[in-house]
């Protein structure tokens, strides 16, 4: 491998961590567990982004990484963790597949994801065209943690760190969206975490659990 | 002409069509006021359609040449296109001469309490109305899809006016399926036909070569998309059940007007925008239509209610004019135009005078059912009695449509048989077997519509009353009496002047064939063809008729005068006889019961000799019915519950499908 300079490496290295968050949120069952990796996960990305933002000298990147600090460390999580005491939500049941294949077909996840940035980072210009293929496996991966969950609150988790995970495949190819862009989805997410918040409301009212088996009874026959 | 008076028919037209629209909008402001709606709002309709129809003969004159403009209407860089040429001007004089009758009709007829408010009713009748005068101005496939599907929804909800009998809303929804099946067939003949130069407009359309399967499939799929909304068989099912469900001022809109504009549209691509095809075109086109006018008498002569009789004699009268139009196709395949402008001028004035009597005799049904309360035959008789003034007019309107001389139905089927008698013309020996038997059955079908409308009359209006209640029965008001004797009248001219009709439909033939039938050298004989083999003089008949009649009078005046011995009939021997022992409309049907037998799928209960309440219960279905639909509708539920195993109802499920098609789509990008 070709000699990096420190920042680059520091990078990568933070993409790793990235990675294996993403691989502890899949494996962890306990919601308020759960909450912290996610918002351990804002934090890589925030420090990646300044570091991005140092060494290309990007002033706009700067502002996203803020943005990211305010929206996804501490407002989304604080808003999440209020839910999380009013609904009283202590642990998810059992993945729909057990842990262990979970973990395999994650692992193969990320070699597929890794097989699909090889192309395309061989196009990228910038410092970070290495991390994409980990940026697509959180992806990946989280939207495996949305399918095996059953509780609706762990999946709206999975769903906000699909979120992180397109951010970071968005900074680590292009030096990250036009700003306009990032704050249009940063409002999305806000008000997405809302309306799922009403939504858990009225799915408790509704069945007096978040367990999503429950909404198979509103099928038609 | 300068460029503004060239136009000037066209908007004079699609004002009129824009004032029908106002007054539809109108009646929403007091939408349950019959006074308002009805007694006010649909005169005004009624001369708004006269206008209609002055401005379509505008169009028939001999220096009229086509007019078109673009509406600022439509989606961005798709306007509307409007264009009023012959054939439009002769439909929309159809449709106006018509529906001015329908609409005086309907303005002494609906009564408040009746299903949907009046408001309501009078803004679904005027959008008809009008989608209909727009689908034959249409100059583009986009309009004429958009007034077409909007004539398909207004004509819906009109149908389902009394939504609340759970009968009705299925005949409705009967009628919505099949209009949309038609209209997908329409779809595709329009994406055919523009022939991928992606242009939507009929100028397009014209000029466009296609291949000559590809015309092919174009002219199928139009026979499909315009049979199904005129009722060829097999897609004539929603048509016996719509008819009776309707209003019958609505039942008139839809047999007399609607059917007409799927003629029309039939006309307009199988012979403007498509250009001369093979002969089996006009071979299928033929069959398909005689088979359509046999299988509706045959049905209409075993009908127990008085609407559904109706509705079948107008498939008949349909395939009457689907087989001129299909003889028509054939004669010009082989490039023998002046043939097939006779069988097309049999078919245009055949569709003007169905439009005619078949509305009045809808309206007469309308008449009787507000008088009596009574759809089925077996409950009513008598009636000339106590309404002699639509017992009159019904009596024209069924002599029309017996095809009986000198009234109107005579003159199209005439020139229909006419042209049939000259096929032996057509040098191809298969085919010259095969159409003179097509004359065989358009005479057995007369013959039969003949029967039918003695069945219908006699039942109805002759004979006694088979219930009592029926001695209440109270004659209609002067507003219905002024629309019946209106569309009567109709009937008594084309029949007595159909030299001017022949003019009239030269002029499209003229347009469309390259071809016109002379009238003849004589003004008061219409010899279409040479004088050595046919001619007919409505008026020399009429003025014959009416002499044997006045001589016949008075004969009898003079010689009998004074010999009349009044004593009751004979009654068989039997003393106690009751108006329910005349022959009945099951009865009158038998005989063709039992002659087609195996066309009709026939449920019988015969009540046992010693039965001391004997009970007779007969019930006629269609094969098609039972064969086609009910199969197609199993196998489409069918498939669709294969389908709906993929609506497991398990959120991750659908996620896994999102997923999966995630991965499936980025290994394809790699």
């Amino acid at each position: 491998m070709a000699h990096l300079n420190l920042a680059t490496q520091f990078v990568q290295m933070l993409a790793g961590a990235l990675l294996l968050i993403s691989f502890a949120m899949l494996a962890e069952r306990r919601s308020r567990r759960l909450l912290i990796l996610l918002v351990w996960q804002g934090a890589v990305l925030v420090a990646s982004t300044l570091l991005v933002a140092s060494t290309a000298h990007l002033t706009h990147l700067f502002y996203s990484a803020a943005l990211t600090l305010v929206l996804k460390v501490c407002v989304l999580p604080w808003i999440l963790f209020r839910l999380m005491r009013k609904l009283g939500i202590e642990r998810d049941n059992e993945p729909l597949v057990n842990l262990p294949t979970l973990m395999l077909v994650g692992l193969g996840l990320v070699i597929f994801a890794f097989g699909l940035a090889q192309p395309v980072s061989a196009l990228a210009t910038t410092v970070l065209r290495d991390t994409l293929g980990i940026a697509l496996a959180v992806i990946l991966l989280s939207f495996l943690m949305i399918l095996a969950r059953r509780k609706a609150f762990t999946q709206v988790i999975g769903f906000l760190s699909l979120e992180n995970g397109l951010f970071f495949a968005a900074t680590s190819t292009t030096y990250g969206m036009p700003m306009v862009v990032e704050l249009g989805m940063a409002l999305d997410l806000l008000v997405a975490v809302f309306i799922f918040g009403i939504f858990f409301f009225h799915i408790r009212e509704q069945f007096d659990s978040l367990d999503l088996d429950q909404l198979e009874s509103l099928k038609e026959d | 002409m300068n460029g503004i008076a060239s136009t000037t028919a066209l908007t004079a037209l699609l004002s009129l069509i824009a004032a029908w629209l106002v007054l539809g909008a109108l009646g929403l402001a007091r939408p349950n006021s019959i006074r308002w709606v009805a007694r006010t709002l649909f005169p005004v309709g009624a001369l708004i359609a006269l206008g209609v129809a002055g401005t379509g003969a505008v169009a028939l004159t001999a220096h009229f040449s086509a007019q078109t403009a673009v509406l600022p209407l439509g989606l961005p860089n798709l306007p509307f296109h409007v264009r009023l040429d012959a054939l439009s001007g002769f439909f929309l004089l159809l449709l106006g001469s018509a529906g001015a009758g329908i609409s005086i009709f309907a303005a002494g007829y609906f009564r408040a309490g009746e299903g949907t408010a009046p408001g309501m009713m009078g803004l679904q009748y005027h959008l008809f109305l009008a989608s209909m005068a727009l689908v034959i101005l249409a100059d583009d496939a986009y309009m004429f899809m958009v007034a077409w599907e909007t004539m398909a929804l207004s004509s819906y909800f009109l149908v389902v006016t009394q939504h609340r009998i759970p009968e009705i809303r299925r005949a409705g929804f009967l009628y919505l399926l099949m209009a949309h099946v038609g209209a997908l067939g329409i779809l595709l003949c329009f994406g055919v036909l523009q022939g991928g130069s992606w242009l939507m407009t009929f100028d397009a359309m014209r000029g466009a070569t296609l291949a000559p399967a590809w015309a092919s499939a174009a002219f199928v799929l139009a026979l499909l998309g315009f049979g199904a909304k005129a009722g060829l068989v097999p897609l004539h099912v929603w048509l016996p059940e719509a008819h009776p469900a309707a209003p019958s001022p609505v039942s008139a809109m839809m047999s007399g007007l609607m059917l007409k504009v799927a003629v029309y549209g039939m006309l307009r691509v199988s012979w403007d925008l498509l250009h001369a095809g093979p002969w089996w075109w006009g071979l299928l086109t033929l069959g398909v239509g005689l088979g359509t006018a046999m299988y509706g008498a045959i049905f209409a002569a075993v009908q127990t209610d008085m609407k559904r009789l109706l509705a079948y004699s107008s498939i008949e009268n349909i395939g009457l004019i689907f087989a001129g139009i299909g003889l028509a196709l054939l004669c010009r395949s082989f490039d023998m135009r002046l043939l097939a402008a006779l069988a097309l001028a049999a078919a245009l004035i055949h569709s003007f005078n169905h439009a005619l009597f078949k509305s009045l005799l809808f309206l007469a049904t309308g008449s009787v059912l507000h008088a009596t309360g009574e759809r089925s035959l077996g409950k009513l008789g008598g009636l000339i009695r106590y309404m002699p003034w639509v017992a009159a007019l019904a009596l024209i309107g069924s002599l029309a449509i017996a095809g009986l001389p000198p009234l109107n139905g005579f003159v199209s089927e005439w020139l229909l048989l006419q042209a049939f008698l000259q096929t032996p013309q057509i040098p191809h020996a298969f085919l010259n077997m095969i159409v003179p038997l097509g004359a065989a059955i358009v005479s057995l079908t007369a013959a039969l519509a003949g029967y039918v409308m003695v069945k219908f009359y006699g039942v109805v209006f002759l004979g006694q009353p088979r219930e009592r209640a029926l001695e209440q029965a109270h004659p209609a008001g002067w507003l219905e009496r002024a629309g019946l004797s209106w569309l009567a009248l109709g009937c008594v001219l084309v029949g007595v002047f159909p030299q001017v009709a022949l003019d009239v439909v030269g002029r499209i033939t003229g347009q469309l064939v390259g071809a016109t039938v002379q009238r003849g050298p004589s003004p008061w004989w219409m010899t279409p063809l040479a004088s050595n083999q046919a001619s007919y003089s409505g008026l020399w008949l009429w003025a014959g008729l009416v002499l044997v009649m006045a001589a016949t009078f008075v004969l009898v005046r003079r010689f009998y005068h004074g010999r009349v011995r009044r004593t009751p009939a004979w009654d068989c021997g039997y003393r106690w006889q009751t108006p329910r022992m005349q022959d009945s409309a099951e009865g009158f049907g038998q005989p063709i019961r039992h002659l087609f037998g195996p066309v009709f799928r026939m449920q019988r209960e015969l009540p046992l000799p010693s039965d001391p309440q004997p009970q007779y219960r007969v019930q006629v279905e269609e094969h098609v019915w039972h064969a086609l639909y009910l199969p197609l509708s199993r196998f489409v539920l069918r498939t669709a519950e294969r389908v709906t195993i993929l609506q497991g109802g398990r959120l991750a499920t659908y996620l896994l499908y999102s997923f999966l098609t995630l991965i499936l789509l980025l290994v394809w990008v790699l």
